[in-house]
């Protein structure tokens, strides 16, 4: 396996924008298990003192994967999706995601290194919500590593 | 939220949960999350790229292990960072068609750090399956009242 030492550093900008909808939030709170009623009924959240549905923490990882997909599909980086392993993952949020914010992700390269025959890429996906006169708000920073496995591995 | 950091110390325990996991189950997270990774749902490809069989996605029992803090906090806003390494894969074995859970996640959590300037304090999880610590360093930061 070729590792790619010029990845790191590139970006990647913001591209379709992701509209966060209260059922998409209910849809993945109950793929997670998730029971909190913050997710599910909207006079919940508003009890909270929130506008609408909350995603759970992990919500914007979807965001994120679909940023990342990016890299990966990227044919100059040459990544075998079959042989990527998720090494580690963090969510920094500087607001909550709700229903109806429209997201989009800035991808960045922020590490390549070697790892026996295979390679471990960090990324980060910097999540703004879109305002009304298209102003960006930061909404979510993630982190993440991935292993991509070499022969073996 | 009632939560108040002066009636919280570094040690105490929040509270524990078991999750049972089945291949029903990672079949919605990926529709749910958009992760398609064939690893995660066809036997013959996991085994195919060198894995044991089936596994989890990470995401899953990041997301799922989460929901203890979420219900502690009492407002699944109040979770303001949260991490993880994933160390050991979560085995899923395929009991489609009976009652059976194809894993079981236990997660339990305790206070790591309070931090008084900033109002928080950091939940540590501890995440194992089949006896196996599978996160290491899960920690969840939660915004006090």
């Amino acid at each position: 396996m070729t590792i790619y030492p010029d990845l790191q550093g590139r970006s990647y900008p913001a591209a379709e924008v992701y509209d966060v909808g209260r059922e998409k939030i209910r849809e993945f709170a109950r793929a997670v298990k998730a029971t909190h009623p913050a997710h599910f009924d909207v006079d919940a959240a508003k009890a909270l003192g929130h506008g609408d549905l909350v995603a759970p923490p992990t919500f914007a990882i979807i965001i994120a994967q679909r940023a990342d997909a990016q890299l990966i599909e990227d044919p100059e980086a040459g990544i075998d999706f079959s042989r990527v392993v998720h090494a580690d993952q963090r969510f920094i949020h500087h607001r909550p995601i709700f229903a109806g914010d429209r997201l989009v992700a800035e991808l960045h390269v922020d590490g390549v290194r070697a790892m026996g025959g295979g390679a471990m890429i960090t990324t980060r996906s910097e999540i703004f919500a879109l305002g009304a006169d298209d102003s960006r708000e930061p909404v979510t920073t993630t982190s993440s590593s991935i292993l991509v496995r070499g022969e073996g591995q | 939220m009632s939560l108040s950091i002066h009636e919280l110390s570094a040690g105490q325990e929040i509270g524990s949960r078991t999750i049972e996991v089945t291949r029903t189950d990672l079949v919605k997270y990926a529709g749910a999350s958009g992760d398609f990774n064939p690893i995660h749902w066809n036997e013959a490809f996991a085994t195919s790229v060198e894995l044991p069989g089936v596994i989890a996605h990470g995401m899953f029992t990041m997301g799922s292990s989460v929901q203890l803090v979420t219900d502690w906090a009492g407002d699944p806003a109040a979770v303001v960072d949260f991490q993880t390494r994933f160390t050991k894969p979560v085995l899923v074995t395929d009991t489609t068609g009976t009652s059976a859970a194809g894993a079981t996640i236990e997660v339990s959590g305790i206070i790591g750090k309070l931090d008084a300037e900033a109002n928080t304090a950091r939940v540590d999880l501890t995440v194992t399956a089949a006896g196996q610590k599978v996160l290491m360093k899960a920690q969840a930061v939660v915004k006090l009242a």
